[in-house]
């Protein structure tokens, strides 16, 4: 494994580019035991451009819980580097000492001790104070939004997420571009964007009728003098891995040339002298894409909700990752001249919100949003006395939680659960309220299905979701995880081509998984028109409710090798 | 937002008697997304009758057995298929005189030839293909000079729903 300062050296090797990163900082003040508003914020100016990026909040209006992944292989070329570099690999390559507020904020490692020294994080009230602090050092900064905003909690659904629009809005987001958006249907879509007061971006959003554009590509801000493209990537493989008859009008898609012809047009006829890619893509699609497509100055990576403290380069594009749920915001200052990107500085800033001022008028407009809710939302449904978590490749404990749910109040032998990567943690001892339910599972689709499959299928499905997720082309990785699994234990070779990575299917009890035999089996978010079943926070719920307090050790039912 | 064809039909249906001719040609516009400057007809090889046609037996009764070299056209096709009951594809040769679509991975493997006439302005042609699992889409044009050159694009069919 490289450490982060040679593989920094590499990048900067063959690049004009310098740069420099807040990363420091945060070790310094780690090593002071001090954290401040004013430290987490402190940022020397620099150049003549500054980027705000968020991303990936999921509607989380609240401070949480956010346990990052253990396990998060990289296949192919990406193996071994950001962001396929967890825990103490993490902690080493990136030079931050165990047991600091970055280690905490950053990795899995002793999450639940450091959870409780250093408190929730995010809450759009932080975010808000945050915001308001770059601007007030630049006020000609730019606020853009990754997209996967208004999905994601039960005020979102219930509001089919004009509460985060309304959030977003007095936030003064600049740009945003789109994924589970789109769950709300088409006509929500354009529901809420005709009231928009900025552009909803997708160069590579197209009528599926006319294959042509259907939104607008790209934003031109004049800022201080410089003019800045901002161009919109929505998520490209939204009707694969979400329900396509929810917007049957329109076709995504990497669209390489596409974006290619666009960054041509923003230099050429635009004359911009920076070229922004605000993207949806995943980071390893932004990785390949940044090698593959010319002129691009930042990539703004969205969807796999990876927080990385340093940018990546790419030739001279560098790739920001902001990570997802409030927890961070990115600040890029860039020195802009003559249309050429000469230099950045950079800075994670993770949002501890016990350390962050909430920002009293947004405070109190979260708190309008959630009012009508409140008592549904507060109700105190169970307690867990384990760490509850999800994100990583293989089931989480949140996930097991959910496939017990499933098998025991649907009646089923298996139970598969969508390997999505959002989902907040709760700490031993927390009180499960009906929110944190619907944090681990709202969605517009969440009917939890009863049917019978054989094992030959079965296992087709798994070898789907596998490439879906360990394909050695980025292009063909879709950025969700591994679809979960309850009842059931299995092998899995990460390296093995489509077909043959999936081994050893077993059943609870130890029973081979036959081929040739049907199995019942219950899952949730099918991509399927007409599903039908009750709603899988209300399966949650009851099977919470008969538990009384959850206990849910992380299970070894999954055996990786390959990586 | 930039006006789109969609929302000029939609414009144009709201306030004119022409609302029937509009709608109708964009119905019929809408099977095929026709390239800029078709080309004549395209053949529908996939006929009943050659239904057992093999890939080998198809590019050999196109080729007539002369070489088939890599390069010289372009093939897109999607990295996934969104829906692989219709998928986008598009087949462009400067210089081509026709060209052969194949889809492998299909019961039948032939798709499509076209001809471009001496008149056609763009040796290119756009349209939707039915793949039956994931598999190499194959094009081979013939040059107007008897030479081959062929291009492929593996498209992926999934059954998707688990992006997080």
């Amino acid at each position: 494994m490289i450490t982060k300062r040679e593989f920094l050296q590499a990048a900067l090797a063959t690049s004009a580019l310098w740069g420099l990163s807040g990363h420091g900082n945060w070790g310094r003040l780690a090593a002071q035991q001090a954290l401040s508003q004013d430290k987490l914020l402190e940022f020397e100016d620099f150049g003549n451009v500054t980027l705000i990026h968020v991303t990936d909040i999921h509607a989380q209006l609240k401070p949480v819980w956010f346990r990052e992944p253990e396990v998060n292989i990289g296949v192919g070329d990406a193996r071994g580097r950001p962001p396929h570099v967890t825990g103490q690999d993490f902690l080493t390559m990136f030079g931050i000492p165990p047991g600091t507020p970055d280690a905490y904020a950053l990795t899995h490692e002793d999450f639940v001790a450091l959870a409780r020294a250093y408190g929730r994080m995010g809450g759009m009230d932080r975010v808000a104070t945050v915001v308001k602090a770059i601007r007030a050092a630049r006020p000609d900064s730019i606020l853009l939004d990754g997209g996967d905003t208004w999905h994601g909690s039960m005020t979102s659904l219930r509001t089919r997420g004009q509460d985060m629009v309304n959030v977003m809005n007095a936030l003064g987001v600049e740009a945003m571009t789109s994924h589970w958006e789109w769950t709300f249907g088409q006509d929500r879509v354009k529901e809420i964007v005709d009231t928009l007061p900025f552009p909803f971006l997708g160069a590579n959003i197209f009528d599926a009728e006319w294959d042509e554009p259907a939104f607008e590509p790209y934003k031109v801000f004049e800022k201080g003098g410089v003019r800045i493209g901002v161009v919109g990537q929505a998520f490209p493989y939204m009707p694969i891995a979400n329900p396509r008859w929810m917007f049957p009008d329109y076709s995504f898609g990497i669209r390489e040339e596409r974006m290619q012809a666009v960054v041509d047009e923003l230099r050429e006829t635009e004359k911009v002298d920076l070229v922004v890619c605000l993207s949806h893509n995943g980071f390893d699609v932004d990785y390949r894409m940044a090698g593959q497509v010319r002129g691009i100055d930042v990539i703004l990576t969205g969807h796999t909700h990876d927080a990385v403290p340093e940018p990546v380069l790419v030739g001279e594009t560098i790739l920001i990752a902001s990570g997802s749920n409030g927890k961070f915001v990115s600040r890029v200052d860039l020195d802009v001249r003559d249309g050429k990107m000469l230099g950045f500085r950079h800075k994670l800033i993770p949002v501890f919100s016990d350390v962050i001022a909430p920002d009293p008028e947004m405070a109190a407009l979260v708190d309008a949003e959630r009012a009508p809710f409140k008592a549904e939302l507060e109700e105190v449904v169970g307690t867990t006395e384990s760490l509850l978590y999800r994100r990583g490749n293989f089931n989480g404990t949140w996930d097991d939680l959910i496939c017990d749910a499933i098998r025991s109040e649907r009646d089923v032998q298996i139970a598969l659960s969508p390997g999505v990567r959002w989902g907040p943690s709760l700490l031993p001892g927390d009180p499960i309220r009906r929110e944190d339910i619907h944090n681990a599972c709202s969605m517009t689709y969440g009917q939890v299905y009863r049917t019978e499959m054989t094992g030959e299928t079965i296992k087709t499905v798994m070898e789907d979701v596998a490439d879906n997720l360990f394909n050695a082309d980025p292009y063909y990785q879709q950025g969700g995880d591994m679809v979960r699994v309850g009842g059931l234990s299995y092998a899995i070779d990460v390296a093995a081509p489509m077909g043959q990575r999936i081994s050893a299917l077993t059943l609870d009890g130890g029973e081979a998984v036959d081929p040739a035999r049907s199995y019942t089996v219950g899952g949730w978010a099918s991509v399927n028109e007409g599903t039908e079943g009750p709603q899988i926070w209300d399966v949650i719920e009851a099977h919470v409710r008969k538990l009384g307090s959850v206990r849910l050790e992380p299970r070894t039912t999954v055996t990786v090798t390959g990586a | 937002m930039n006006l789109n064809r969609r929302k000029t039909i939609a414009l144009g249906a709201g306030g004119v008697a022409a609302l029937l001719g509009t709608a109708a040609l964009a119905q019929t516009a809408a099977a095929p997304a026709a390239a800029p400057a078709a080309p004549a007809a395209p053949a529908t090889p996939a006929a009943s009758a050659a239904a057992a046609k093999t890939t080998d037996q198809w590019i050999a009764e196109f080729t007539g057995g002369a070489e088939v070299t890599d390069g010289g056209v372009a093939l897109t096709a999607p990295e996934i298929a969104e829906n692989g009951n219709t998928v986008p594809v598009s087949v462009a040769a400067e210089g081509a005189s026709e060209v052969l679509m194949l889809a492998p991975g299909n019961p039948t493997a032939g798709v499509m030839i076209a001809k471009f006439g001496p008149a056609a302005g763009k040796r290119e042609i756009a349209t939707r293909i039915r793949l039956a699992t994931t598999q190499d889409v194959v094009a081979i044009a013939k040059m107007e000079d008897g030479s081959f050159k062929r291009a492929t694009a593996n498209v992926k069919v999934t059954i998707g729903g688990c992006g997080g």
